[in-house]
This record gives structure tokens, sequence and C-alpha cells, in this order.
């Protein structure tokens, strides 16, 4: 089969340009993977081609780049399916981390922030007599995260970390979440109400936007954004709620439960808080420009017809089971 | 062709523009919709993070009521149209949830089969009307206008709940639109990005950064207007762009137009009658550039 790989170089002892395009034509088996092809470049065509491997079966994590845009395992990415319309595959370093040749990028800040959520068990009371006993039931829960490789394909397509390197971001949060959900992490009121107190803070789990690219991504099925989600339920729920995140989902809620519909009016004032007055004037501008546009939502909201069933609705289902 | 229409939080607050274009393209298209009575938020992805079972309760609720009226539903926002989508597949996959659901909705006279199949504008025009029918309908090609692409995160993604398997068209039927009525298509990178929207009045500034480096990279590949499917996009990419400018410290001034409205303008509507007029960045470059009268 002929593929021509296209690959995106960067060589920082070649100085300017500072990165540039270079195609290679080759033909490979039929069941080649785009590591494949990238390992045959580099042994038969360009010596000089920098990139990162080990398992080439999907467990080391270390073959983390982006493939047409996004980012894959190049060993568990075949060639043939990733060919467009002229045979070309486009191949890129991971994005949101420093590159330091060719496909292979600086892991430092992602180490840096996985080490940052204490990525270990911190069991409270005195030690048992044999081994800590967790459920079955609460493993296979975890067996999910507890796949994730640090591959690093969350972190690279993340829409926030291309914003905001702060951000801790999907492989870290979703570490955390290992440790928050273990019932072998001291208890809720002082671990886990520790961890999530830290994690609650700027740049932690409420900065992400939920654009869904870290799942969609993510080569082990760990979900990184449904665990940040399980993480902000759990922070709500031990009563961490004095950031704009938790009000915003708290609010976002009332208005649903109360009227069925929400009330964009005063979604915003619930989310900074009544008196945060330096956070209510910066959403003027915005307002009166929208007002002006006769584009404000009604100030009066209205309740959907019926709205007698979906109050009745909220209150049956926010009972706790019999 | 007749629909279940879920107009949206959004349509019906901060972008009534919207709600006005979708009714009057659909009656010159010849769809008929009929709005779901007391429907109900979607939830947006926000309640779920606090109450993940009553929100799609209420969905099963909205479902149940299409599916009283024998009506597929039309939705007209990404988000509505991904959040459904989900809610609807965890139903479907776990009879058990289906079923503690719908205990709940059967004491309000209601229960939801599961048979319902949320379908965005953007599909249904592609898959349900046809390409040739609405080139059919096309009076004036916004030909010389070059549009960019913005979908929204939640039509995008995750695949499995957006059945992109059975209908991979539906990765490029923004881009489709845009060329089967006229326009050139500035097609970028960050099209399947996120706009920044549900951190807004969370990290606006990181929301702000999102609207700068999507709305600032299409206007330096010269775009006219950028066109999305979410009205969720539509606020923060509209109406956020002048801070956005501020923070980049150099002007943006990208139109940007809700789905229905480049459909709209395409099918001979006025400027006025899609509700460009209120929008925050000025649309009277585009009007002047197709001549769409005011
Ligand atoms: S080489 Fe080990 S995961 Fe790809």
């Amino acid at each position: 089969m002929d593929v021509k790989v296209n690959i995106r170089r960067y060589d920082p002892d070649a100085g300017a340009p500072a990165s540039f395009w270079q195609e290679f034509s080759l033909a490979v088996p039929e069941t080649a993977t785009v590591l494949d092809a990238l390992i045959q470049i580099r042994e038969e065509m360009d010596g000089t081609l920098s990139l990162r491997c080990s398992c080439r079966s999907a467990i080391c994590g270390s073959c983390a780049m982006r493939v047409n845009g996004h980012a894959v395992l190049a060993c568990k990415t075949r060639a043939s399916e990733s060919l467009n319309s002229e045979g070309v595959v486009t191949v890129e370093p991971a994005g949101n981390m420093p590159v330091v040749k060719d496909l292979v990028v600086d892991f430092d800040t992602f180490w840096d922030k996985i080490r940052a959520v204490e990525p270990y068990l911190q069991p409270q009371g005195p030690e048992p007599e044999g081994e800590y006993i967790a459920s079955n039931e609460s493993m296979l829960h975890l067996s999910s995260v507890t796949a994730c490789i640090m591959c690093g394909a969350c972190v690279s397509d993340c829409t926030v970390l291309e914003v905001d390197p702060t951000f801790l971001g999907p492989a870290a949060l979703a570490k955390a979440y290992r440790f928050t959900a273990d019932p072998r992490d001291g208890d809720a009121a002082g671990v886990s109400q520790r961890r999530l107190e830290q994690l609650s803070l700027p740049s932690g789990m409420w900065d992400c936007t939920r654009c869904n690219e870290c799942v969609q991504v993510c080569p082990k099925g760990v979900a990184p954004m449904d665990r940040i989600m399980a993480l902000r339920e759990q922070a709500i729920s031990l009563g961490l709620g004095d950031n704009n995140g938790a009000r915003h989902a708290e609010a976002f809620t009332e208005s649903v439960a109360h009227s069925g519909r929400l009330d964009e009016l005063r979604l915003p004032v619930k989310t900074v808080g009544m008196f945060n007055l330096p956070a209510l004037f910066s959403f003027l501008p915005v307002g009166l420009r929208a007002m002006t546009h006769g584009k404000l939502p009604p100030l009066v909201h209205k309740s959907v017809e019926n709205v007698q069933s979906v109050r009745r609705l909220f209150s049956k289902v926010s009972q706790p089971p019999k | 062709m007749k629909y279940a229409y879920f107009p949206g939080c959004v349509s019906q607050g901060g972008a009534p523009e919207l709600h006005t274009a979708t009714k009057l393209i659909c009656q010159k298209l010849g769809i008929e919709i009929q709005e779901i009575s007391g429907w109900t938020c979607c939830g947006a992805g926000v309640m779920q993070e606090k109450n993940q079972l009553f929100s799609d309760t209420l969905n099963a609720r909205t479902f149940a009521k299409a599916e009283q009226a024998g009506l597929p539903i039309l939705t007209i926002c990404s988000t509505c149209q991904g959040v459904m989508g989900q809610a609807n597949l965890r139903m479907k996959r776990d009879p058990e949830y289906l079923a503690q659901i719908n205990s709940y909705l059967a004491e309000e006279g209601l229960e939801y089969k599961g048979t319902a199949e949320p379908k965005h504008l953007l599909w249904i025009l592609i898959e349900d009307y046809g390409l040739d029918n609405l080139l059919a309908q096309v009076t004036r090609p916004l030909s010389g206008l070059r549009v960019a692409p913005f979908y929204g995160c939640y039509i995008v993604r995750p695949t499995e709940a957006l059945d992109i398997e059975e209908h991979p068209e539906r990765q490029t039927s923004l881009e489709t639109l845009i060329e089967k009525v006229g326009a050139t298509l500035v097609d970028f990178a960050g099209k399947t990005r996120c706009c920044g929207f549900p951190i807004l009045t969370i990290n606006e500034k990181n929301s702000v950064a999102m609207v700068a480096k999507h709305t600032a990279e299409v206007k330096e590949l010269g775009a006219d207007a950028m066109v999305t499917p979410c009205p969720l996009c539509h606020l923060n990419l509209d109406g956020y762009q002048p801070k956005a400018s501020k923070q980049l410290n150099r002007s943006i001034n990208l139109p940007i137009l809700h789905l229905p409205q480049l459909i709209g303008l395409a099918l001979g509507f006025s400027h006025q009658e899609m509700g460009l007029q209120k929008h925050i960045i000025d649309t009277k470059p585009l009007q002047l550039k197709i001549g769409a009268g005011s």
C-alpha cells in the first residue's frame, strides 16, 4: 500500500524556520500502523526523524501524537484508515506541550501536574491487621480510571490548556478522582475533603469547559471529563460550594426545577454571587449592548406550561432511594 | 414533513432571532414544525453535574411528549442536540434506568418508549430534506461571501451519542451547507473546538480567550462571517467578541450567523427578517456584500 506521510518537523539546532512540513512517500504493508510507517521512514529514509515509542501495542503510552489533527496512539492507529482522498496522512507532535524535536514533546508540566494531585493513597486511622479491604464494586468503578497509561493524548487536545497552561488538565484531574473515589483513601470528612478543596481552587476542576475532547481522544476509555464531572458532584455534596462553578450548577438546577427552563438573566448573578460587585459590573457592558440590540432575555421569567409536573418530578427524583 | 419542535432555552431568551429565523425558513421550505407543549430545559450539561437523574427524567418527559404527538424531534442547538442524545443513549442502553425514569413519569401520565431520535436542523436539511431540494429553493446564492464553520462541541463529541458511525457525513455537514448556498468555505482547524461559553461565568478570561482565538484566526483567513448551529456558541462568539478584541488589543469584527440565518439569506429573506440587526457585531458589511435589503 502506497502512503504519503506528511510530518510536522522541528529541529532546535537547525534554527529557522521554527517548524516545517515534510512529506514522505513509501509503501507499507496493508496492516501497518502509523507508527510502523514512521519507524520505516526513520530506518529507511531519514534517520534524523525523532519520535518516541516502546511497546508498539498501546500499553506503554509513549507514542501519543496528533494524526490528522487529533491525538492518538500512533501504534493503535491503522495507516490505511487514516489516509485522506489523496492518500496522505498528517502527523504532528502532541499539542499543549513544548516540542523537543520533531514528534517528541516535553512532558515536564504533565508530570508536575500529576504530582500536584498527590497521586498516592493516604489512608487514615490505625493500620488494619491484614490488607486494606475495598469492595469489588468500588474497584470495578475505578478500573476505567486506573486504565490510564499517561500518554498525554487528553492533555494534547484539551481546549482549556490551549488558552491557559495553568489548568491542571484532564489527566491530573482524572488521576485525582482515582483517589477521591477510592474507599481506602481516608474518609470523606478528612483526606477527600482536603483533596477536593484543593481541586476546587482556580485552575482546578471548575475550569473544565466540558468540551469532551479528552473523552473522545482517550485511547483507554478513561473519559477524563466524566471524572471531572464526578469530582464536581463530590465537591458539591461535601458542601464545597463557595465558588462560581458550584454556584452555577446549583443555580441552573434550581431555575429549571422551579420553572422548567433556564432563567438566563439571573443565572450569571447567582453564579458570581449576589454581592460580588466587581464581577457583576463586568457583565454590565455586555448586558447593555445586548439590550440595545433587543436581545436581552425577558425580565420576567415565565414558567413552562404545566410546571407543577416538573416540580413534582424534581422532588420525586431528589428523594433518597428507599 | 412534520417535526416536533424543541426550541431550547436560548432561542427563547438570549437569541430570539434564532427562533424567528427558524420559523421563517421552515415555513418557506415547507417543513412543518409543532412546538412540543411544555418542553423543558435539556440541562445543557450543567444540570447533569448536579443531578443527572433529574435532567434525564426531564429529557425523557420531552421525548415522551413527542412520541405522543407521533413526530420526530427537531432541535436547533448543538448543545441541546448533544445533551439529549447523551441522555437518550443512557436510557436506551440501560432498560432498568429507563424503567426507573418511567416510574417517575407514570405519575404524570407519561411513558417514554425509547423511540425518540432528536435531530438537529443541520442534519435534517441534509438527510431528510435533501440538498437538491434545498438548492431548488435558493433564490439568492451567497456567492462571494466567505464563511467559516463553527460546530459547537456537543454536536461533534462524543461521537457515540451522535450516530456519527452511521452518518459520517454529519462531520462535514456545516461545510456542505455553506457551499450548497453558494458561499465560499473558509476552513480552519478550530471549527470543532470549544467557544468557551460553559466557563463564561466561571473563568471569563479563558472563555474570552477562546472567542479571541477562533474569531481572529478566521478573520485573518479572510472570512466575512462565521456560521454556527449552536446559539450558546453564538452568545459567546458574538456577544463577547468586543471583550475578545480588547484582550487581543485589536479589532476583530467578525459577524456570527445562526445556521438558519445563513440559509434564510440564501432563500431570499431580508437582513431584518433574519434578525441580523439584533447581533452585537455589526452585520451590515454582510448585508452590503450580498445585497440583502434592509
Ligand atoms: S508504543 Fe507503547 S503505546 Fe504506542
